[in-house]
């Protein structure tokens, strides 16, 4: 006898849509300063609890509490404050330049700037990071110029890209930023593969792996898992929970069960789960997770628990699958206005401090923007020459492809 | 100079590439200590160390993913896809990552990687150790296509697909692995130690990508083939006593337009070879530049002759695989246009 049920399909669903009230309640949030900070050479079964906690720093007195407190001296968290507001105020004036026609895509960071900014500035010189779209705030904190992100963002005639790429995806060596592939979770295990390089030439320097929390369901994120685990890479594998992928929640790439950072411990790789708008906690996060790589004790996994505030990009309408209030509901907060709070709390910051702060990096993003429009924007003024179309597929160019270009009158 | 053969080639020029850049590093599956299914590897881990050349998971994504990030901190990896076969994991790596990460950075990061895998039949691999996917590389920009006919060219040519500053996909064909295959089915590969294309140097050397080879040179056809085929076509030749020019290409992408040219220009008849199967295969491209450069030079329309447009079996391979027989009637065909 064989005891059988009707089969049925389990489809996962988000617990609110939109005209329903938002609700948060499925995330279970530690107490600030209650998850404990290992050592860094802590064997992953030894900590399986911190990958289904989140480490908290900043209460919500704004007080910097717990074992994860104190990475950061109060100059260090005003240049952290200052990087968020520029990544805001440069997503805001592009936002409106894609609306103005003047590129033809755009995606902000809005309630994510704390991951890329502090996440920075636990790497030092020489390390490299394969971003997604959404971690300009590498660039930003790592006092890359903003000029040459709108040239980029504008496919002008200073694009460093000459046009090829489309907008936000930069590309620096020198700021340890990879270029960016349209394409999901394919660098997270190039990353792997940078790390492996430098531990096989006996170097110092480490790399860092980027992915969503939706893409974690490519197969390379597995691959890469595998690889970082088997090597013991000197890597920092980053997952970003946003809590959607384009329209589609969180649930799906997870499951009814556990969490993104829990997908580490079936590799034995070190996982925690942090505040992703938690200024400080991240950089105590990303600055362990560093130290472990440094030390040759391997990868490490981190989750960053956050909230996509703005749309996917661009071409994205939120409103048609979340409710418009959400972002407003999320209950981990503003990362600026949390970490603003803190240093008025500290004595380090004022409110009209904050004011004048938000118009002087305004003035400066506007200048930016003035300067990379003098070079063109994607429909008007300089662009680059259709000649570059035609250059740099291959270190020299091959005889089809200057038949080619020959033939286009260049 | 030692009779070597294919594997032996392709052994040495990893062996050479290795002694002479320690930013060459080779892995794959079971390619450390077993030293590869074919033994392409062996005695490598040995002589090299285990972070030099190592095995890997079973994930072709993850070789090829973590060959490019390699290939951007400064090292030169070679690695190896088991089978041609496997690559399909790997596949968009390989497209949409390696093949663009120059033109995409604007040289800001490059990706000088070799990807080796044993292509073709005639070993009865069945459909899943078979496959010649060459036209699948040739047509991603960014990529280099090799495919090498004999173990001297084999050495040659991999040598310089590991000093090439862009991606290389360097497709072994297996059929050639211990002998030069005279192009019968029936018959057993002769080996290399017979043949002067067995002959090897011991060192350093290397062949241009992007240059053919005119490998029995004639007046009335010419016969564009590339590895495996190439002896395929030199059979058909000699069998159908006709005065036709064979050129082995060699390198698929960058092509070596001229050396075509210049013989259909000639010889006004041609037919193009290779085993994988017929529709969208290389030999489109070839028929379609001869038609372009060579229209009013010709005296017949160009034929194809390839694998049929059927996955690859296992009992039939010796009727899937083309042969002496159908290029020799391929030849007849456009002698009598």
């Amino acid at each position: 006898m064989v005891d059988s049920a009707r089969l049925s399909l389990h489809v996962p669903e988000p617990a609110v849509r939109p005209g329903g009230q938002p609700d948060f309640s499925n995330v279970k949030i530690a107490k600030a300063g209650s998850v404990p900070r290992p050592e860094v050479d802590v064997a992953s079964e030894d900590i399986r609890d911190l990958a289904y906690s989140i480490i908290r720093v900043l209460n919500r007195d704004g007080e910097a509490v717990g074992p994860w407190a104190g990475s950061l001296s109060d100059e260090e968290l005003l240049t952290g404050l200052r990087n968020m507001m520029k990544l805001r105020a440069f997503d805001a004036r592009m936002l409106m330049a894609q609306r103005q026609g003047k590129t033809s895509f755009y995606m902000q960071h809005l309630g994510e700037e704390a991951v890329s900014c502090a996440f920075r500035k636990a790497l030092i010189k020489g390390d490299m990071n394969f971003p997604t779209y959404r971690q300009a705030g590498l660039l930003i904190a790592d006092d890359y110029p903003m000029v040459e992100m709108m040239n980029q963002i504008y496919s002008n005639e200073s694009d460093p890209l000459r046009g090829r790429q489309l907008p936000i995806m930069y590309s620096s060596k020198e700021h340890g930023f990879f270029t960016i592939s349209g394409n999901l979770a394919t660098q997270y295990v190039q990353a792997v593969g940078w790390a492996m390089a430098s531990a096989i030439k006996n170097d110092s320097r480490i790399a860092a792996a980027w992915i969503g929390d939706g893409s974690t369901a490519e197969s390379d994120f597995h691959s890469a898992l595998v690889f970082a685990s088997t090597y013991k890479a000197p890597v920092i594998l980053n997952i970003v929970n946003n809590q959607w992928a384009i329209s589609t929640f969180q649930g799906i790439a997870r499951g009814g069960s556990g969490t993104f950072a829990a997908r580490g411990l079936g590799f034995g790789i070190p996982a925690l789960r942090v505040d992703g708008n938690d200024y400080l906690a991240v950089h105590a996060v990303a600055r362990w997770a560093a130290e472990r790589a440094r030390r040759n004790l391997g990868p490490t996994l981190i989750e960053y628990v956050t909230y996509r505030v703005g749309a996917h990009s661009t071409s994205d309408d939120p409103s048609a699958y979340r409710p418009k209030t959400e972002s407003e509901a999320w209950p981990l907060g503003d990362p600026v206005l949390r970490l603003k709070k803190h240093l008025i709390v500290k004595g380090a910051w004022s409110e009209e401090r904050h004011v004048q702060a938000e118009a002087e990096i305004m003035d400066e993003v506007i200048e930016a923007q003035r300067q990379a429009e003098a070079h063109g924007t994607l429909h008007a003024g300089g662009r680059p020459s259709v000649r570059d179309i035609f250059e740099g597929v291959y270190a020299e160019m091959p005889p089809h492809i200057r038949r080619q270009r020959q033939k286009a009158g260049y | 100079m030692t009779r070597m053969t294919m594997i032996e080639a392709v052994r040495s020029a990893m062996d050479v590439s290795m002694a002479k850049d320690d930013n060459v590093v080779v892995f794959g599956e079971d390619v450390g200590y077993f030293g590869g299914v074919f033994r392409s590897t062996q005695g490598l881990q040995a002589k090299y160390g285990r972070t030099r050349c190592f095995d890997t998971p079973i994930s072709e994504s993850g070789i090829v993913g973590t060959a490019i990030g390699m290939a951007a901190y400064g090292l030169k990896p070679c690695v190896e896809i088991q089978f041609a076969d496997y690559m399909y994991p790997a596949y968009d790596q390989l497209t949409q990552e390696a093949a663009r990460i120059r033109y995409r950075s604007n040289g800001d990061f490059t990706c000088p990687i070799v990807v080796r895998m044993p292509t073709g039949g005639g070993i009865f691999g069945g459909q899943t150790h078979s496959q010649s996917p060459e036209a699948l590389f040739t047509h991603v920009c960014g990529l280099k296509v090799i495919v090498p006919s004999n173990p001297y060219d084999a050495k040659g040519l991999l040598i310089a697909a590991i000093e090439d500053p862009d991606p290389v996909m360097f497709l072994e064909p297996k059929r050639l692995y211990n002998g030069p295959f005279d192009g019968h089915h029936e018959r057993p590969v002769t080996p290399w130690s017979k043949h002067d294309l067995g002959e090897v140097p011991d060192g350093h050397y290397t062949i241009p990508i992007g240059k053919a080879e005119v490998r029995r040179e004639g007046s009335a056809v010419t016969v564009v083939a590339y590895g495996t085929m190439v002896h395929v076509a030199l059979a058909a030749a000699e069998d159908a006593g006709i005065d036709a020019e064979v050129i082995d290409l060699r390198s698929l992408l960058p092509l070596d337009l001229d050396t075509i040219v210049k013989s259909v220009s000639k010889t006004g008849r041609c037919v193009v070879v290779h085993e994988a199967t017929l529709t969208s295969g290389f030999g489109a491209e070839v028929a379609a530049l001869v038609q372009e450069h060579c229209f009013y030079q010709l005296e017949a329309p160009v034929v194809r002759v390839a694998g049929w447009d059927t996955p690859y079996p296992h009992a039939q391979e010796w009727d899937y695989f083309p042969g002496p027989g159908r290029v020799g009637r391929a030849l007849a065909e456009v002698m009598e246009a």
